[in-house]
C-alpha cells in the first residue's frame, strides 16, 4: 500500500470527523432561529455547543494543514478554484466564530444582531462545503499544467453553482441539519426538545429523498458517470453504503423509540457512510477534470515527497490518538442534558 | 491595482489584524495561568474571581484570534496557489502541527474553563488553564517554524521547479527559529503585561477592586520588565543572523547603501532611497559594532544588491527604529514601575498610573512594527532568495475577486474590530466583581490563615495601600 493511498485514506477520515463533529454544530446554528423560540432556549442550544464547537472546527484546520502538507497541487489548485466560494466558508465562520462569544456580552437588539450572524455563519459553510464536494466528484475545467504538474482551474465563478454541485450542497445541508438536530434533540430537555426532535426525524426523510435524488443525477450525469475504478475503491464504497443504510435505519428505530443519544450516533454513522461514499467516488482523484483533455489532480501527481509523507504520517499517529482521547475525556464532562437552569454563558 | 499587489494588501491587512489579537491571548493567558496559581492554593472566593476576569478577556480576545486566524490557513492555497504548490512539501507540516499540537490543547480546555468550573476538581481546571497556556504558545511556535522557514530556508532541494524536504531538522529547527519565536513570544508578553497594567491602573485611579488591581500590576510591570529587557538581547542575536543570511534586509533597516567598515547605527532618520543616503542622528560605528563586536567589521550595503532585490528601503528602516523606540521607552516605563511597587508606593504616583493607560497602546505599535521590519525586509522574496512574491499569487484568481473579498474583509474587521472593543470595555467596568462587603474584611485574615497553611505563598501583597 503505498503512502499516498494511507494519505487519502486518512486526509478522507479527518474530513469525515470534521464533517461529523462541526457538522452537529453547524447543524444547531442553520436550526438555531427556528427551534428556539425564548431568549432562554437560544441560551440553552448556544450552551449546548458552547464548549465543544471551537475544538470541533480545529478539525477543519487540521484538514486544510495536512492537504496542504501531502497533497499540495490539490491544496493549491482547489482552494484557489473555488476562491469566492471558500472565501464565503470563511465569512461565515468567522462571523459564527465571533457571534457565539460576542452575544454573551450583548442584550436587546444587539444580541439580535449576533444571533443573525450566528445563523447566517453557520449556514454559509454547512451549504457550501457541497457545493464544493459537488465539483469536486464532478470535475472542474482545469488548463494545461506545465512539467507534468495539473493545471489550474480555468472555468468561471457562475460555472461552480452548476445544478449537481448545488444539489450535493442541499443534500450536505440536510446531513448538517439531520445531524444538528439529532444533537439538539440529544442535549436539551422540554419543549425545546421535542420541537428538535421533530426537526430530526424531518430532516433524516428530506436527506433520505436528496440522497435519491444525488444517486439518480450521478448515475445519469455523463461527467459524473464513474466506474468506482478498482477492488477497493469498489470495497470501499460498499462499506460506505453499508454505513449509510446502517446509519439511517439505526437513526430512524431510535427516534421512533425516543433513544436521543442512539439517534445522534446512527446520524454520525450516516455522514461517516456519506464521506466514505464520497471518497470511494472519487479515488484516486483528488480533483476532478470536467475536459478529457486536461489531467486531474490525482494522489500521484500532487503528492509530496516520500519524506514528508513519512514524517507528516509518524507524527499524525502519535499526535491523533492522544488529541482524541482527551477531546473524549472532556466531551464526558459535559455529559448530559442543558437545561434552563444551566445557561451561565 | 493588479492581482498581486490586491493579493498583497489582502494577506497583509488579514494577517496584521490578525496579529492585533494571538499576542494578546498569550500574554493574558499567562495571565490567566498565574491568577487561576493563586487561587488553586488559597481558594478564596476573591482570587476565583480575578481568575474568572482574566478568563473573560483572554476568551473574547482569543474568540476574535480564532476567527481572524482561520482564513490565513486557507489564504496560501486560495490567494497564493502557485506559492503553496512551490513549499507545499515543507510548509504544509506546521500548519498541519499547529492544529494537532496547538489548536485541539488551546480550544479544547478553553471549554472546560469557561464551562466547567463546577464540573470539574480544582486540580484539573488548574491543569486546563496551564494546557491552554500551553496550547497559545505552541501555536506561536509552529506559526514561526513555518515563516521561519520562508526568511531562511533550510533542509530541502529544489526538485522539478518545486521545494522538496531534505533533511526535517534542518527545516524545522532553522538558525532563524529560536531567536524569531522567544522574540515573538516576550513580544506577546509584554502587550499582555502592560494591557493587565492599564487595567489595574484604571482600577485603582477610579478606586475600584483595589485588592485585584494592587496584586495583579506589580505582577503585569515585572512581567513586563523582564519581556521588554529581553527582547534587544534576543534581537542582538537575531541580527547576527539576518546580517549572515538576509543581508540586504539588514542593509535596509539601517539604510546601508554602500558597503563597508565603521556603519554607523541610526537613532532617527530619514532614507532618501534615490539620493541612496540616509539624513539623521547617528551613533558612528554603531552597526558595525553590533555586528561585530568592534567599529571596523564590514557590512554588506545595498550596492551589493541589484535594485530589483531591495526590499522597500524607508518603510524597513522606519519600522524597525520605531520598534527599537518604543522598545527604550517600555523598559524605562517597566523599569519606573517596578521601582514604585518595590517601594510599595505605586498607588501615590497617579501620574504614572495616568502613564500606564495610554502607553499600553505601544507594545502593539511596537509589535506590529517589528513584524513589518520582518516581512517587508524579506521582500521582494516569497521564500528568501528562491521564490519572488510576484511569482507565488493564484494564476486563477483575478484582481477584481480579490478586490471585492478585500473589501469584506474590511468591512467585516471594522466590525469585529468595533464589538470587541465594546466587549472588553464591557468586561473591564464590570471588574472581578465584589466580594460582599461583610466578606471583604475577612478577605485579609483568610488570606493570612491560607498562606500559613500553604507556606506563605500570600506575602508580598500591597494590603492597605491606596485604600
Amino acid at each position: 500500500m503505498s503512502l499516498q493511498l494511507v494519505w487519502f485514506g486518512l486526509i478522507g477520515l479527518i474530513m469525515a470527523i470534521y464533517a461529523a463533529t462541526d457538522g452537529y454544530d453547524l447543524g444547531v446554528g442553520v436550526l438555531y432561529p427556528f427551534l428556539a423560540r425564548t431568549d432562554e432556549e437560544r441560551g440553552v442550544l448556544r450552551q449546548s455547543i458552547g464548549p465543544v464547537w471551537d475544538g470541533n472546527e480545529v478539525w477543519l484546520l487540521v484538514l486544510g494543514g495536512a492537504l496542504f502538507g501531502t497533497f499540495p497541487l490539490a491544496y493549491a489548485i482547489a482552494l484557489s478554484a473555488f476562491y469566492l466560494v471558500i472565501m464565503l466558508v470563511l465569512f461565515g465562520l468567522i462571523l459564527r466564530a465571533v457571534s457565539l462569544e460576542f452575544r454573551s456580552h450583548s442584550s436587546g437588539g444587539q444580541a439580535r444582531l449576533w444571533d443573525a450572524a450566528f445563523f447566517v455563519g453557520s449556514f454559509l459553510p454547512a451549504l457550501l462545503f457541497g457545493v464544493a464536494v459537488g465539483n469536486v466528484v464532478r470535475g472542474i475545467k482545469l488548463g494545461p499544467g506545465t512539467g507534468g504538474q495539473p493545471g489550474d482551474f480555468v472555468g468561471s465563478f457562475s460555472s461552480l453553482l452548476n445544478p449537481y454541485a448545488l444539489l450535493v450542497g442541499l443534500t450536505g445541508l440536510a446531513a448538517f441539519v439531520s445531524i444538528g438536530a439529532s444533537w439538539a434533540a440529544f442535549k436539551t430537555e422540554g419543549a425545546l426538545q421535542e420541537r428538535a426532535a421533530r426537526a430530526r426525524s424531518w430532516a433524516q426523510a428530506v436527506l433520505v429523498v436528496l440522497l435519491v435524488l444525488t444517486t439518480v443525477y450521478t448515475a445519469l450525469d455523463s461527467a459524473t458517470k464513474t466506474q468506482l475504478s478498482d477492488g477497493l475503491s469498489r470495497a470501499m464504497g460498499w462499506v460506505g453504503v453499508a454505513l449509510l443504510v446502517a446509519g439511517l435505519g439505526y437513526g430512524r428505530w431510535a427516534m421512533v423509540a425516543k433513544k436521543d443519544g442512539e439517534a445522534f450516533v446512527g446520524a454520525m454513522t450516516t455522514i461517516f457512510g456519506l464521506m466514505a461514499i464520497g471518497e470511494a467516488g472519487l479515488y484516486p482523484d483528488l480533483v476532478r477534470s470536467l475536459d478529457a483533455g486536461a489531467q486531474a489532480v490525482t494522489i500521484h501527481n500532487a503528492s509530496s515527497s516520500h519524506l514528508t509523507l513519512t514524517v507528516m504520517l509518524v507524527f499524525a499517529l502519535v499526535a491523533l490518538p492522544v488529541v482524541i482521547a482527551y477531546q473524549v475525556y472532556v466531551q464526558r464532562i459535559f455529559s448530559g442534558r442543558v437545561g434552563l437552569e444551566d445557561v451561565e454563558y | 491595482m493588479d492581482a498581486v499587489t490586491l493579493a498583497r494588501l489582502q494577506f497583509a491587512f488579514t494577517i496584521g489584524f490578525h496579529f492585533l489579537f494571538a499576542p494578546l491571548s498569550i500574554g493574558l493567558s499567562v495571565m490567566l495561568v498565574l491568577a487561576e496559581r493563586r487561587y488553586y492554593k488559597s481558594g478564596l472566593e476573591t482570587d476565583k474571581r480575578a481568575s474568572a476576569f482574566w478568563l473573560k478577556l483572554f476568551i473574547a480576545t482569543v474568540a476574535i484570534g480564532v476567527a481572524t486566524g482561520v482564513p490565513m490557513e486557507f489564504s496560501f492555497g486560495a490567494n497564493w496557489s502557485n506559492y503553496s504548490r512551490f513549499v507545499g512539501d515543507v510548509f504544509g507540516f506546521p500548519l498541519a502541527a499547529e492544529g494537532l499540537l496547538a489548536f485541539f490543547l488551546e480550544s479544547t480546555f478553553a471549554g472546560v474553563l469557561i464551562f466547567a468550573r463546577k464540573r470539574v476538581s480544582k486540580g484539573v481546571y488548574y491543569a486546563s488553564a496551564w494546557l491552554v497556556m500551553i496550547g497559545a504558545h505552541l501555536s506561536a511556535l509552529w506559526i514561526l517554524i513555518a515563516n521561519s522557514w520562508q526568511q531562511t530556508p533550510a533542509g530541502f532541494k529544489i526538485v522539478a521547479g518545486r521545494a522538496r524536504l531534505d533533511s526535517v531538522w534542518a527545516a524545522i529547527i532553522n538558525h532563524s527559529t529560536v531567536g524569531r519565536v522567544l522574540h515573538t513570544v516576550f513580544a506577546s508578553w509584554t502587550i499582555g503585561a502592560f494591557f493587565a497594567a492599564a487595567v489595574c491602573a484604571y482600577y485603582i485611579l477610579k478606586g475600584r477592586h483595589l485588592d485585584f488591581a494592587h496584586r495583579a500590576l506589580p505582577t503585569a510591570l515585572a512581567i513586563g520588565l523582564v519581556s521588554t529587557v529581553m527582547m534587544p538581547l534576543i534581537g542582538d542575536v537575531q541580527a547576527r543572523d539576518i546580517i549572515t543570511y538576509q543581508p540586504a534586509k539588514l542593509a535596509a533597516i539601517e539604510g546601508v547603501f554602500e558597503s563597508g567598515a565603521d556603519q554607523p547605527a541610526n537613532l532617527i532618520g530619514w532614507v532618501d532611497e534615490g539620493g541612496k543616503k540616509v539624513t539623521g542622528l547617528k551613533f558612528p560605528g554603531g552597526l558595525s559594532l553590533l555586528v561585530g563586536g568592534n567599529t571596523s567589521t564590514p557590512v554588506t550595503g545595498l550596492d551589493e544588491f541589484p535594485r530589483r532585490d531591495w526590499p522597500p528601503v524607508q518603510t524597513v528602516f522606519q519600522s524597525y527604529h520605531l520598534m527599537v523606540s518604543l522598545g527604550m521607552l517600555l523598559i524605562l516605563v517597566a523599569l519606573i514601575g517596578i521601582y514604585y511597587a518595590w517601594r510599595r508606593r505605586l498607588a501615590y504616583h497617579r501620574w504614572y498610573l495616568y502613564l500606564l493607560l495610554p502607553v499600553a497602546v505601544l507594545p502593539w505599535i511596537a509589535t506590529e512594527s517589528g513584524w513589518i521590519t520582518a516581512e517587508v525586509g524579506r521582500q521582494p522574496w516569497v521564500v528568501y532568495g528562491l521564490m519572488r512574491t510576484s511569482q507565488g499569487a493564484s494564476p486563477s484568481v483575478s484582481a477584481s475577486q480579490i478586490a471585492l473579498t478585500l473589501a469584506l474583509f474590511v468591512l467585516i474587521y471594522a466590525l469585529l474590530f468595533v464589538a470587541y472593543v465594546w466587549v472588553m470595555a464591557g468586561i473591564i467596568k464590570k471588574g472581578p466583581g465584589r466580594v460582599p462587603v461583610a466578606a471583604e474584611g475577612a478577605v485579609a485574615a483568610q488570606r493570612a490563615v491560607a498562606s500559613q497553611g500553604a507556606g506563605g505563598i500570600g506575602e508580598a501583597t500591597d494590603e492597605g495601600v491606596g485604600t
